[in-house]
């Protein structure tokens, strides 16, 4: 009995402390030699993996940043602090970056878009390239609210409310899933601090877009004509805003006779 | 010695019939976590094919040579009740030591499997396959034969699993079903047809 225990112990013991050893030499023979650098830099970025950066998640771009491939604020989920904390363990400082966020350029949700015919099949937006006319929406440039970009976002920042989609400001952090994942490529990375932005994307003529729907832009060109600073312009029957120019003066949004410049 | 014949009906027999995860309910875990990506299915498909063969290979080792020591055995010692904490010990070790090796010389090759090698660690599968190993009395070639195929049905289940959910996404699912529900009513339906292959040897 005392014998059985006392051999079991023996033996487990043995394959246990001979298996350490093995490791431990096995450990040193086999070291890979990293930057340290490197791990204090996976530290500090935010660990979501998302791709955003260009690289295979986290530790691609830490590793790509040790090796002085990628600048220190190439992370756009982390932002300025993440950049500055990047900046002071590789030694450089990091210059001043725009928090940015996600914006979809289309308002035509469900009461103010109108709809060629009901839709009941794959929900998917991709898909709706292989439907007739584009999707059921009028509209051939519009949010066509099946949620491709919704299941891009790895923040759960972005929903599809009322039939298109639309970002909460305060979750997104401008990985760019989204602007990537839209067939119609109507979301867009704008500043966080942005006054003014355009809510439409149609660039069919003024009578084909009242037509269908009421809140899009019918390339009138009052807003580029009123804009004081020459921030706005009116390019291909819609209207696009110079952010570095856009003073912020608000005259455009109350100009527009759609109401569609935020 | 076994016979080429006996090889191939243990390979068809654990590959398909008694399929690990469809019919004997084992490394269900991973089956349901990282089978939403074919790619990643095939990716821990692939780590766990390796690591499944070397360990039935290690642990064969183990049992017949320190826990079933026919010199033991002689002075009526019977360790053999140690294998399930042995094969735990050892297989931890196995995969330690696996990822430290690919890491320094196979980096390519640690690339694509690297991150799913400690999630298999404490697999069960791996651990099922060391101990069927000793239940059914395999020699150490029957072992790894096994050992390989067994892990290859795993691969062909969570493969399948990652290609009917990648379908699954684009299908209109009731509230209650979303998530989780969904993938274990699938992998009950894909168990039943499994079924359909019992009887074959």
């Amino acid at each position: 009995m005392i014998t059985g225990i006392i051999v079991a112990a023996v033996v487990v013991g043995c394959v246990g402390i001979i298996l350490g050893f093995f490791l431990g030499i096995a450990g040193e023979k086999f070291k890979v030699e990293t930057d340290p650098r490197e791990d204090a830099i996976l530290e500090v970025l935010p660990g979501n993996n998302c791709g955003g950066c260009g690289y295979a998640g986290c530790s691609g771009l830490a590793a790509a940043i040790a090796k002085g491939e990628a600048p220190v604020n190439q992370c756009p989920v982390g932002g300025e602090p993440v950049a500055t904390k990047v900046g002071e363990i590789m030694g450089v400082s990091a210059g001043a970056s725009v928090k940015k966020v996600a914006f979809v350029k289309c308002a035509g949700t469900c009461e103010k878009a109108k709809q060629d015919y009901e839709y009941t099949g794959v929900e998917d937006c991709a898909a709706m390239a292989f439907v007739p006319n584009g999707g059921p929406k009028s509209c051939n440039y519009g949010c066509l609210g099946f949620g491709n970009c919704v299941k891009a976002c790895p923040f759960d920042a972005i929903h599809v409310v009322d039939g298109i989609a639309k970002v909460d400001p305060k979750v997104c952090k401008a990985c760019g899933k989204c602007v990537a994942a839209c067939p119609k490529h109507l979301i867009e990375l704008v500043p966080y601090e942005a006054m003014h932005l355009v809510q439409c994307s149609s660039k069919d003529k003024g009578k084909d877009v009242m037509s269908a729907c009421s809140v899009g832009c019918i390339g009138c060109h009052l807003c580029e004509k009123n804009c004081p600073s020459d921030a706005i312009h009116v390019v291909d029957n819609i209207a696009y805003i110079d952010q570095e120019k856009c003073t912020g003066c608000g005259i455009c949004a109350e100009k527009c006779p759609k109401k569609i410049i935020l | 010695m076994s016979t080429l014949a006996e090889l191939v009906l243990i390979a068809v027999g654990s590959a398909i019939v008694n399929n690990v995860v469809l019919s004997q309910f084992l490394g269900i875990c991973p089956f349901l976590g990282v089978s939403k990506k074919t790619e990643t299915a095939a990716g821990m498909g692939g780590a766990v094919i390796f690591v499944i063969t070397i360990s039935s290979f290690i642990t064969g080792l183990i049992y017949k040579f320190i826990l079933a020591n026919p010199f033991l055995v002689k002075k009526g010692i019977d360790l053999t009740y140690l294998k399930t904490i042995v094969f735990i010990l050892v297989i931890a070790a196995l995969v330690q030591f696996v990822e430290m090796f690919l890491k320094k010389s196979m980096p390519s090759l640690y690339q694509s499997l690297g991150v799913y090698l400690p999630l298999i660690t404490t697999n069960c599968a791996v651990l099922g396959v060391a101990l069927n190993c000793v239940t059914y009395d395999y020699n150490l070639l029957e072992g790894v034969v096994y050992g390989f195929s067994t892990a290859f049905g795993f691969f062909i289940a969570i493969v399948l699993m990652a290609g009917i959910r990648e379908k699954i996404e684009y299908n209109d699912i009731p509230k209650t079903f979303r998530g989780t529900a969904i993938v274990l009513i699938t992998a009950c339906l894909m168990s039943i047809a499994f079924m359909g292959f019992s009887g074959m040897i």
